[in-house]
């Protein structure tokens, strides 16, 4: 397996409070991966450090590059890219001028490209690409965060909480054009909590607890396995109906 | 009070308001970008005026001397960054821009002034100067404490003010001085009489408003301004760096600073801390901007140079105090609007 994405041995401390734990995982060239886990069990402290943004002791390898050294915009434009749990869009600005920023580190040629293949997954930007970002709904807003990180044609999307707050026929929308990412091409790195759909979806997944692995294997073992089934999948029986 | 007079102090507050609309821009401006109150924008006014005066005169200003020196500063700072990964090609490339560039302005200045520089040379230079000073400024006192709180910002921005200001009475002297008219041209329309540059200061005012209002609408790098701006993380995920915006933001201010001033010392004499007012009414009118909105801004500036005309005409002894008073009732009336805002987070 070439891994895309290789962390060894992290740990992340806020302050002496140490909230993710010799932690290590891996993501492999066209694979969606997912975390699982309760609220506060790390899981986003963990993607923030990996995208720089917390400072991550322990060892980070991307598409053979070490990290360590790198600051967030060198980490963007080596084609890691993360979609945070806020968003954090620009929101007095409209969608066009969102996804354009997306495309800052690369040629202009290529970005007219990108702008092509994001109104494709997401033509309901297409609409509203006139419109400020602060005033779209919250599942055009997620649609907008996945669009403006893919408008830099990254090589790894990592995706914290896509389906926060948004309702059931929207995030199904959303996790359905995650689906059509890996076929793009596109490696995934989903935190969720709604850790049905995300097994669904995912080839492997790691399953972490106050700020450990506790569990990884293949998206469908973690799904059968009884633990997992009693604390994150509320007693689903198999072939419970779908999202 | 008859029309003429009137006429006469409209016209001399609406040349003074456009060069406060300038400043109180760069404040907006830079404030919005890196979240810095910008006190030393009067020692960029100060700092252009005087340098082009002094280059008028066939001198060499310290103030091209200053630039070096921030420069060998800069370049420090930067070497003790890239400590752990000191790549020859980084190394070269913090050398070039901190070293090399104000050497080269440096040595133009030595090379071209001289008494018979024409104006637009004279011209160039201090803009050259003054922006590589607003550059290693924000290189070296503020790209340090960029992720601290507003406060801390603004104590770092007095600092900074009242060190160039001393820089300046060592450069320049206490003794005022007077720079030369960009153009001795005159326009008469019926009792009132345009010089060439109040025209001038009129033409570029506008002008510097459209270029920014282009810069910012259309193109990816102002877009990039203002999506920092706007959102600091969002703008470091799609790759844009804070440092890179912040260096634009701050050589903006010190071009338009310096611009400023080389338009305003052919009308009145400036000394080294002549600035600091004039910079303080611009301040004026972008806190009624609310230190965000770029148009409220520029109308607020024409409202405090017509106030300032008026109140040197009717009470000169009080003429600054009755122009900072107008902050009084903005600033109240903001309160009363605004509810009360918590101390930013981060």
């Amino acid at each position: 397996m070439s891994a895309l994405l290789s962390v060894s041995d992290a740990h992340v401390s806020y302050g002496k409070v140490e909230a993710v734990r010799s932690v290590s995982l891996q993501v492999a060239d066209n694979e969606i991966v997912t975390i699982i886990g309760a609220n506060g069990a790390g899981k986003s402290t963990l993607l923030n450090a990996i995208m720089g943004v917390l400072p991550l002791k322990g060892a980070t390898a991307f598409a053979g590059i070490d990290m360590a050294p790198l600051d967030i915009e060198d980490r963007v434009a080596a084609g890691l890219s993360l979609v945070p749990e806020h968003r954090e869009l620009f929101g007095t600005m409209n969608v066009e001028d969102n996804l354009q920023l997306g495309a800052f580190r690369i040629p202009k040629a290529t970005a007219a490209h990108s702008f092509e293949r994001v109104y494709t997954l997401f033509p309901r930007l297409k609409e509203r690409r006139k419109q400020l970002a602060g005033t779209l709904s919250g599942g055009e807003q997620q649609m907008l965060a996945m669009g403006r990180a893919l408008m830099g044609a990254p090589k790894l999307l990592m995706l914290d909480e896509p389906s926060l707050g948004l309702a059931p026929i929207i995030v199904a929308d959303i996790f359905r054009t995650i689906g059509e990412l890996r076929a793009a091409g596109v490696s995934v790195l989903l935190v969720e909590q709604n850790a049905q759909a995300a097994l669904q979806i995912a080839d492997r997944a790691y399953v972490m607890e106050l700020g450990e692995f506790i569990l990884s294997g293949s998206a469908k073992d973690i799904a059968s396995n009884q633990r997992v089934a009693a604390s994150y999948l509320g007693f689903q029986h198999e072939g419970a109906s779908g999202i | 009070m008859n029309t003429t007079i009137m006429l006469f102090l409209l016209q001399d507050g609406i040349t003074n308001g456009a060069i406060y609309a300038l400043l109180g821009l760069a404040l907006v401006l830079v404030f919005a970008v890196t979240r810095v109150i910008l006190i030393p924008q009067g020692e960029f006014v100060t700092f252009g005026a005087l340098s082009y005066a002094m280059l008028a005169t066939g001198q060499v200003p310290g103030t091209a001397k200053l630039a070096l020196a921030m420069g060998i500063v800069a370049f420090g700072l930067d070497l003790f960054d890239i400590r752990r990964s000191l790549r020859p090609t980084r190394i070269l490339r913090a050398f070039a821009f901190n070293i090399v560039l104000p050497a080269v302005i440096l040595a133009l200045t030595y090379g071209l002034a001289g008494p018979k520089t024409p104006i637009a040379v004279n011209i160039a230079l201090s803009l050259l100067i003054v922006a590589a000073i607003g550059l290693f400024l924000y290189r070296i006192a503020f790209q340090p404490l960029a992720h601290t709180s507003v406060l801390v910002l603004l104590i770092a921005s007095v600092g900074c003010h009242l060190a160039l200001q001393g820089l300046g009475l060592v450069f320049f002297g206490a003794e005022g001085l007077r720079g030369p008219a960009l153009s001795s041209a005159a326009l008469t329309i019926g009792p009132l009489r345009f010089t060439g540059q109040s025209l001038a200061v009129y033409g570029l005012t506008i002008a510097f408003i459209v270029a920014l209002w282009l810069f910012f609408g259309f193109t990816l790098m102002g877009k990039a301004l203002r999506a920092t701006a706007v959102n600091r993380l969002g703008a470091r995920l799609v790759g844009i760096r804070t440092t890179l915006s912040g260096q634009i933001a701050f050589l903006l201010a010190s071009l338009i600073g310096a611009i400023s001033g080389i338009l305003i010392v052919p009308i009145t004499t400036l000394y080294y801390d002549t600035g600091f007012l004039i910079g303080l009414k611009g301040f004026i009118a972008a806190i009624i901007g609310g230190l965000v909105s770029y148009p409220l801004t520029a109308v607020a500036a024409l409202i405090v140079g017509s106030v300032e005309a008026f109140s040197s005409f009717y009470a000169s002894n009080y003429k600054e105090v009755i122009v900072f008073t107008l902050i009084l009732p903005v600033l109240v009336l903001r309160s009363l609007a605004a509810p009360a805002v918590e101390e930013e987070k981060e």
